[in-house]
């Protein structure tokens, strides 16, 4: 089943990827990716090696071995900031706003790189986001939890990425922002950018996710759409509580 | 009594009230520099003194030369067409500095420490060449009109026994220093360039991310510390006079008036430095004729009504800045702790 699904060529793909900080591996030929329009989440338990392969595909972790390639272009040495000149874009766990710049100037350091204008896209962002345009003269650090976390997705989104990776966006935020993120990255999704995301809420995150992969100490141990992951009864025992 | 108690006031605006806003000023002028370094670069750089040393230096050497050449600006100091290469020569300087020394450790990833004591060797290598080039003597370089306002005029103007003052040098000094804050503060706030080094201060990684070049940055920086040096040094020597050991001990109440205000914060750097000149002006100033004004003549005091000698003014800032570390140790303005 795994060899099948890997020949498909992905827009984004980290294939085989071994790793780690330093010392040990914490990746072992772990492979995840992710195609145009598509939602691919990224499960597992605590410890599983998520966010490291997210930040792996991202260039903020030397790779021992494996790959990363967007449309077809191996990327696999340069530099997390030249991967957003490829069209990536990343939000981290934490820290993933500028605290005392407004939500404004977030969003223009966003497009730091940019040197077309950006006006439109800070419109499209703040109709995605409509309390965002409200508290755009706030500083970013002032703003809820749910709201940062926004304001981190339309920093990202500011270079108009094809691909963007988010890890863990739902961390600390109440049921209900939870379900209002999930719905604000579909739409995302739909205008025809790429995700991948590191979810702990597996469940609701395979609900929305095109494809899933669910990760067990570094290693890929099931690889299939969400849907059909929700369905296995392994993996509801396992890793979905029942 | 009405006049009396005018007297009182005059005497207390001559004597701590304008004296104050000048030297406030360029408290709040060094103290930006070093909130600045220590937000953006996150070490104390103590040898914020001796640049501002050598800025004024700078414009000490090219007003000298200017004055040989018979140009002036009339009235005002020619220290004023001589700051621009006092402000060359600082960033020069920074830079230099910088490429030299502050980037290896910047590459190695010290720890702040560690950044703090290579900046006292910087002090004193920095202290070293101004000795070297200008020597260690009092140097007085200001010229043109000594009072915008003089004592004598304000009394005839005013029918007051007690005159009011008001020296140029001070005149340029608070003037100077609202036009380099506000320009300081639109460059923050309003360019791109200056939102990336706020973005870059508070939040490095996120930073990099967003494609912000960390060399650019330091770079810009040390350029804002220079000038600011610049101007700083050169308006307290415009005040007082030059003399190179000055700015060693101009260190302390500089330090004191940023983390009073709240280390990295802009605005803290501005309000520690008034809040630290006017301590000290307080503290040391003489209340005996004040009171005498004020008092019926049976409890005029006969001393001198000091709080403080002035020999001892060092010790106030030390003083307060011990009692805001104690107290609020992330200043007025909380700002972060060093």
């Amino acid at each position: 089943m795994e060899k099948s699904k890997r020949k498909t060529v992905q827009y984004l793909i980290g294939e085989n990827m071994t790793g780690g900080y330093g010392g040990a591996n914490i990746l072992h030929s772990c492979t995840i990716g992710v195609d145009k329009g598509e939602i691919a989440v990224v499960v597992g338990p605590n410890g599983a090696g998520k966010s490291t392969a997210m930040k792996a595909v991202f260039g903020m972790l030397h790779l021992a071995e494996g790959q990363v390639r967007i449309d077809g272009e191996d990327i696999t040495h340069l530099k997390p900031q030249e991967r957003v000149l490829k069209g990536m874009g990343f939000v981290p766990q934490n820290n993933n706003v500028f605290p005392s710049l407004t939500v404004e100037e977030n969003l223009e350091m966003g497009a730091f790189i940019r040197t077309s204008d950006i006006s439109d896209t800070m419109a499209q962002i703040f109709d995605l986001f409509p309390v965002l345009k409200e508290k755009r003269r706030q500083p970013a650090g002032e703003l809820s939890g749910g709201q940062r976390q926004q304001v981190a997705v339309g920093r990202a989104l500011m270079t108009q990425p094809k691909v963007l990776m988010l890890d863990e966006p739902t961390a600390g935020v109440s049921p209900i922002v939870m379900d209002e993120l999930f719905d604000r990255i579909i739409e995302v999704a739909r205008t025809g950018i790429a995700i991948l995301m590191v979810e702990q809420n597996a469940k609701q995150a395979l609900n929305i996710a095109d494809k899933g992969f669910v990760l067990v100490q570094g290693r890929n141990r099931y690889t299939d759409t969400g849907q059909a992951l929700l369905a296995d009864q392994d993996v509801r025992k396992a890793f979905l509580g029942g | 009594m009405v006049t009396d108690v005018l007297n009182a006031l005059v005497l207390i605006a001559n004597f701590v009230i304008v004296p104050g806003l000048a030297y406030g000023s360029q408290l709040a002028l060094g103290a930006l520099g070093v909130t600045l370094v220590y937000s953006v670069l996150r070490f104390s750089n103590f040898a914020h003194g001796e640049m501002m040393s050598f800025g004024a230096m700078g414009t000490v050497l090219m007003t000298w030369w200017l004055q040989s050449q018979n140009i002036s600006l009339g009235g005002l100091p020619t220290a004023l067409l001589a700051l621009p290469f006092g402000i060359l020569g600082a960033i020069a300087l920074c830079l230099f500095v910088d490429r030299t020394v502050f980037s290896y450790y910047r590459r190695t990833r010290s720890a702040g420490v560690t950044y703090l004591i290579v900046s006292v060797g910087v002090m004193f290598a920095i202290g070293g060449l101004i000795r070297f080039i200008i020597g260690p003597k009092d140097r007085v370089f200001a010229d043109g009109d000594r009072f915008i306002l003089k004592a004598r005029a304000f009394k005839k103007m005013t029918g007051l026994s007690e005159g009011l003052s008001i020296k140029t040098s001070q005149g340029v000094t608070v003037i100077a220093a609202i036009i380099i804050v506000a320009l300081l503060f639109w460059f923050l706030n309003r360019t791109k360039t200056g939102k990336s080094m706020r973005a870059y201060s508070d939040n490095e990684d996120l930073a990099l991310l967003s494609g912000i070049n960390p060399e650019r940055v330091v770079m810009i920086v040390w350029i804002i510390t220079g000038a600011l040096a610049a101007i700083a040094g050169s308006l307290y020597g415009l005040d007082k006079s030059y003399k190179p050991f000055t700015y060693l001990q101009i260190l302390l109440p500089i330090f004191a008036s940023a983390i009073v205000g709240g280390v990295g914060s802009p605005v803290g750097a501005i309000a520690g430095g008034f809040v630290i000149a006017f301590s000290e002006l307080f503290v040391t100033f003489a209340y005996k004729k004040v009171l005498g004004y004020l008092l019926p003549d049976a409890i005029a005091p006969s001393g001198l009504m000091q709080i403080l000698s002035t020999d001892y003014k060092i010790a106030v800032s030390f003083v307060i800045l011990v009692i805001v570390l104690l107290i609020r140790p992330t200043g007025i303005f909380s700002g972060k702790t060093l």
